[in-house]
């Protein structure tokens, strides 16, 4: 019960605030006028499509940054002579802020969907890939030694020691990475977009619709939010057996 | 140069150890040990902490790699540590069969369980377990392939006083029902008294053999003790002078 207090309250304020007239509409759209501007984009199709058209994007951002930071997670944490030669230049383009990429990927990509999920796998490859590395690194050498002990192949060791034991960190590693999926699409769809939640953004700042801009707003963080549930559970799931305090 | 020690086995040897050579960087542990562990012998290894005694079963084990001499096994090794290194992804049921290799070594899961007397908490993760349940799941993997040579690095260091004795006591008769072989690595002299049918003595760097006796012959508490230095200097009492 407690978690929805500070919730509530703000939506107390909220509406009070804007009922009462002390903020005005063009300022701040009342609980009022963001569930009828949800109702209307909902049948006029629009909802979906914007909704529909961000999640792809994350989906397929989220998905190859995944699988390239899985491949070269794997290689850097596996070899040394891979880390010596990737992982500084590798870490040199972590430093770089997300939006420093976007006028290069631009003219790479122009402003079509390949820009916008490029930005997207960009955001999440770091936090998987880093995750992934020190997961690597962090395997229990004394649970290695049984595994040699009992005279389990290469093969068997990766697939029956360290991917088990790497896998609570990749968990942790994935679910930073779809929350910055998301702030990268964000960023990716405020500076060109027809479609999407990041374009209702911008389409509501330009006509000074503050309820279409309050609706991409909760829209975010509703999926946000979800996708986060979602990787928690996963990880509840796939990695329950670990010994620590549950976050 | 060093002085060799040989210890003589009496039957075909579960283990062969000569000449023994094992260095860490300039530090030498061992310079040509020899020690012969005979089918069924229980051989107690007791020495200062860091003379070498887990050396020599990482040596047997094969996780270290010794520079000179040849260590000859026969059949199958169990390896038991200090800690349970069980793996914590996997039930206690699974964790013992990590070890099988076929499904005639699946089948004996159950087995093992059993005689641990873990049966009651197969389906249990690790972090579930107390520490001497824990050290019986581990046991029960070291068994499960039925080795012919058991290696026992300090395995009961971490359990409080009445699970030691529990533990030392199942491992006593799982060894005297198995038939195997072990080298147990101690500092613990009792340990070595009930569980040893021969106790040697590792000291010196490098670590060589400066006592070995049978168990209820020459290897005596007082022995043990004389040979481990503790009688040395003030006339403590034996038990001042144990470890733990």
């Amino acid at each position: 019960m407690g978690r929805f207090i500070v919730p509530l309250a703000l939506f107390a304020a909220w509406w009070t605030a804007t009922a009462s007239g002390a903020i005005k509409s063009y300022q701040l759209a009342s609980p009022h006028d963001v569930l009828r501007e949800v109702v209307d984009l909902a049948q006029s199709g629009l909802l979906w499509r914007d909704l529909g058209a961000s999640i792809e994007r994350v989906a397929l951002g989220f998905g190859i940054a995944l699988v390239l930071a899985l491949v070269v997670g794997s290689l850097v944490g596996g070899s040394r002579v891979v880390e010596r030669a990737l992982d500084p230049t590798l870490q040199a383009i972590r430093a770089v802020p997300s939006l420093a990429w976007v006028p290069l990927i631009l003219l790479w990509l122009g402003i079509g969907e390949s820009a916008k999920i490029t930005l997207v796998a960009i955001g999440a490859f770091f936090p998987i890939y880093v995750a992934l590395v020190s997961g690597i690194h962090g395997v229990d050498r004394k649970l290695v030694e049984v595994g040699a002990i009992l005279g389990l192949s290469r093969t068997a060791l990766i697939t029956r020691v360290l991917v088990p034991a790497t896998l609570p960190q990749l968990l942790v590693g994935a679910r930073i990475g779809l929350t910055q999926a998301w702030l990268f699409l964000v960023a990716a769809e405020l500076l060109a977009a027809t479609n999407g939640l990041g374009f209702l953004l911008t389409d509501g700042q330009q006509t000074s619709r503050t309820d279409e801009i309050l609706v991409a707003i909760l829209l975010f963080a509703v999926c946000g939010k979800l996708s986060e549930t979602g990787m928690r559970a996963l990880e509840r799931r796939l990695v329950g057996w670990t010994d620590t305090v549950p976050a | 140069m060093a002085i060799r020690r040989r210890i003589d086995g009496t039957e075909t040897p579960a283990a062969r150890i000569r000449g023994l050579r094992k260095a860490f960087g300039t530090h030498l542990v061992f310079d040509g040990l020899d020690l012969d562990v005979a089918r069924g012998d229980r051989v107690a290894v007791l020495g200062a902490s860091g003379c070498g005694k887990s050396t020599l079963l990482r040596c047997i084990a094969g996780l270290e790699r010794s520079d000179a001499g040849t260590i000859v096994t026969t059949g199958e090794i169990g390896v038991m540590f200090q800690e349970p290194r069980l793996f914590p992804w996997l039930d206690v049921a699974r964790n013992v069969g990590f070890a099988a290799r076929t499904d005639a070594e699946r089948g004996r899961v159950g087995n093992a369980l059993a005689l641990v007397g873990l049966t009651h908490a197969a389906r249990r993760l690790p972090k579930e377990l107390s520490g001497g349940m824990a050290q019986r799941a581990a046991l029960a993997r070291a068994l499960l392939r039925d080795p012919h040579l058991l290696l026992l690095d300090e395995p009961f260091a971490a359990l409080d006083a009445l699970r030691r004795i529990e533990l030392r006591t199942a491992v006593n008769e799982i060894l005297t029902l198995t038939r195997a072989s072990a080298i147990l690595v101690t500092h613990d002299v009792d340990d070595a008294l009930a569980l040893g049918d021969r106790v040697i003595v590792l000291s010196g760097s490098p670590a060589e053999v400066t006592f070995a006796g049978a168990v209820g012959e020459t290897a005596t508490r007082e022995a043990i003790l004389d040979a481990l230095g503790v009688f040395e200097g003030a006339g403590h009492s034996s038990a001042a002078g144990r470890k733990r």
